[in-house]
């Protein structure tokens, strides 16, 4: 047999039929659903009269439209409090299991797919959220899906799909002291290209991803798409099936013998075949940060803005276009750059290590006085154990909100959002124009880079805090 | 969906890289349970510039959005096709598209057509009022001309025929209940294992 990629392995596991001519019809194995992007799909099984085919592979949770305060009250914003009670309603008459707030396991869909070891190796993940990549943590195939492919997912189960390209990207070298996920996917960004990925899955391979723990394995392929990727793998190992173990939805006893088993053999095989691939030394990694309007204009927290002539020449107009918009000079180093606001969570930085790590920096110091510094858990799940850690005594402490867990900030639809012109150090996944409110500036960056411009008041490297 | 039918239009030129799917629709309008009237808030935040050029009146009648690399790149929202759709688009033309959203679009009927540099500049470089000719198998130029553009086989027939993908799946079953057989597997969102 010719040698086969994990992605080839996991196509072909999945792979219903191929007929000539068409796309493959492929099997999803794990359909999550949240408030925003399926009200139309049930809608429309509604009207050409079909069921879910399977709900017992489809599980539900609210998160980007859910208040992250004040969760006893009803919901202020009326067009969101309906948006929230239709996913209910569908949940309940298609017999969709929804992880509701109060339920102890509502939170952020791609925290708590992981968290309840409902994502597992091998599986194909889908949802209706770009950041479904993060699921490729686990080597399972997890893509973002529209609303037309939700609809055909909660018909048939399954997606026509055409095969991506299949990008190695292998980073070697462990990451230094300080420098996190988030820092090795911004780096990789910046050198990919926002559109760098674009028609491909990418497996991430080398040392310094074998030394990253699930959640941080989780934010690397949780910004896949950000490069433009269908995708992110990392082939399951021991990291992988110590963290599920246990968990409420991973298969047990005898088994969880047989999975593992057969999850071992979900790696690239010697001699696969990739269409490209990159390589990055891990080692060389600084702590990132964005300066621009797209996640791959990123600098080291100690570096400078790009001058004019650094940027090639077809790429000058956007870049000056960003920094206009950002209040941003070209060349100007991005240490000391004054920010009104910090966010701590998302699919992205919202789980416990995350919060750990942010707390190590809040711990015992204090939020500059006027940054406005939201700390929003990615789970009930997260939060509880986060308040058990005492971790949201350390905020409070600090100055910082200490919230209900929820998208909020990221993408600023539930009242969460900045005022126009602010500078936001945000732990999320996207500086877009408006991302976190119209006329907001997003600088993106880890935890720790987060944490230390909260204390700043600037832009701060986390390594070097008074 | 009806079949696709070949139109003339004039170009609305938006001449920027990147134009991500939270310029096209802002997260804030993605509260609302249904497909229609988001063409109101489409580019919403880039509209309240007057001199934006979708408020121009050139670009008023315009159903073919012309613009640069990585069109509609970021989120899965399909709010971004049926954004441009309910503001009487029916095409967009650009150097290339974020995948995500290519697919959103074509299964709305909204067809992205990605061009070479040299057929991106004669469009952006037209005179005002030029008009173009889009059908599916190729793309008339002003001035004369005709370009093909990628389009999967498959989708083609889709959109020429005007194929509902979901009845054309749903018309699969025996295929994928024989998978489903072929699988035993005790998983269930329902259940704890």
């Amino acid at each position: 047999m010719m040698p086969r990629t994990l992605y080839d392995k996991l196509w072909d596991r999945h792979l219903v039929s191929q007929r000539e001519g068409e796309p493959a019809l492929l099997y999803i194995d794990l359909h999550l659903i949240h408030e925003v992007t399926s009200p139309q799909a049930f809608a429309g099984l509604r009207e050409r009269r079909v069921s879910v085919r399977r709900p017992g592979l489809t599980v539900a949770t609210l998160d980007h439209s859910l208040p992250t305060h004040d969760r006893a009250l009803p919901i202020a914003d009326a067009v969101a409090a309906k948006q929230i009670a239709l996913l209910r309603a569908n949940a309940e008459a298609f017999g969709i299991p929804l992880h509701a707030p109060g339920s102890g396991r509502q939170g952020i869909v791609h925290v708590i797919g992981p968290e309840l070891g409902l994502t597992q190796p091998g599986m194909t993940v889908v949802c209706g959220d770009s950041h479904t990549a993060t699921h490729g943590a686990f080597g399972a195939l997890a893509f973002g899906i529209g609303t037309s492919e939700v609809e055909m997912v909660l018909a048939t189960q399954c997606l026509l799909q055409r095969k991506s390209k299949n990008l190695k990207v292998e980073v070697s070298g462990r990451l230094q002291d300080g420098v996190t996920a988030k820092d090795l996917i911004l780096a990789l960004i910046a050198k990919l290209g926002v559109g760098g990925g674009t028609g491909s899955v990418l497996e991430y391979t080398g040392e310094a991803i074998r030394a990253l723990d699930m959640e941080a394995r989780m934010t690397l392929c949780n910004m896949s798409i950000e490069a433009g990727a269908r995708a992110g793998l990392i082939a399951p190992d021991d990291t992988t099936f110590q963290y599920l173990r246990g968990r409420p939805f991973a298969p047990r006893g005898a088994a969880w013998d047989a999975a593992v088993a057969d999850w071992r053999a979900l790696v690239s095989d010697d001699g696969a075949s990739y269409e490209g691939s990159v390589h990055l030394d891990g080692g060389a990694v600084e702590p990132m940060i964005t300066f621009g309007t797209n996640p791959a204009q990123a600098v080291p927290v100690t570096g400078s803005i790009p001058a004019v002539s650094e940027i090639a020449a077809p790429e000058r107009e956007a870049f000056l276009k960003a920094l206009a918009y950002m209040g941003l000079e070209p060349g100007k180093p991005m240490l000391g750059r004054p920010v009104q606001a910090v966010f701590i969570g998302s699919c992205t930085n919202g789980r416990l290590s995350d919060l750990r790590a942010a707390a190590s920096v809040l711990r015992g110091r204090r939020v500059k006085a006027g940054v406005r510094t939201l700390v929003v858990p990615g789970s009930e799940a997260v939060r509880k154990q986060a308040e058990a850690e005492g971790l949201d005594e350390v905020f409070r402490a600090a100055g910082a909100e200490w919230r209900e867990p929820g998208c909020s900030m990221c993408i600023a639809m539930n009242g969460d959002e900045l005022a126009p012109g602010q500078t936001c150090v945000s732990t999320s996944n996207r500086n877009f124009e408006g991302r976190q409110g119209r006329g907001s500036r997003t600088l993106l960056a880890s935890p720790l880079t987060a944490a230390a411009a909260a204390i700043a008041g600037a832009v701060a490297d986390a390594r070097r805090i008074p | 969906m009806k079949p696709f039918e070949p139109f003339d239009s004039t170009l609305a030129i938006l001449p920027f890289d990147h134009v991500d799917t939270d310029q096209i629709i802002p997260a804030r309008f993605l509260k609302t349970t249904t497909r229609e009237g988001l063409g109101a808030h489409c580019f919403a935040d880039w509209r309240e510039s007057p001199d934006f050029v979708l408020n121009r009146p050139e670009s008023r009648d315009a159903q073919v959005l012309v613009a640069g690399e990585n069109f509609g790149c970021g989120s899965s929202r399909e709010h971004a096709p049926w954004a441009l759709l309910d503001a009487g688009f029916r095409a967009v033309i650009a150097r290339s598209f974020g995948e995500i959203f290519r697919q959103n679009a074509q299964k709305n009927a909204l067809l992205p057509i990605e061009v070479d540099e040299a057929t991106h500049r004669r469009l952006v470089e037209a005179p005002v009022g030029a008009t173009v000719r889009v059908s599916l198998e190729g793309l008339r130029l002003p001035g004369g001309g005709v370009t093909a553009f990628p389009l999967d086989p498959f989708r083609r027939a889709c959109l020429s025929k005007g194929v509902d993908e979901i009845g054309f799946v749903l018309e699969q079953e025996d295929a994928i209940a024989a998978f489903e057989a072929r699988r035993s597997r005790a998983f269930d969102t329902r259940a704890e294992a």
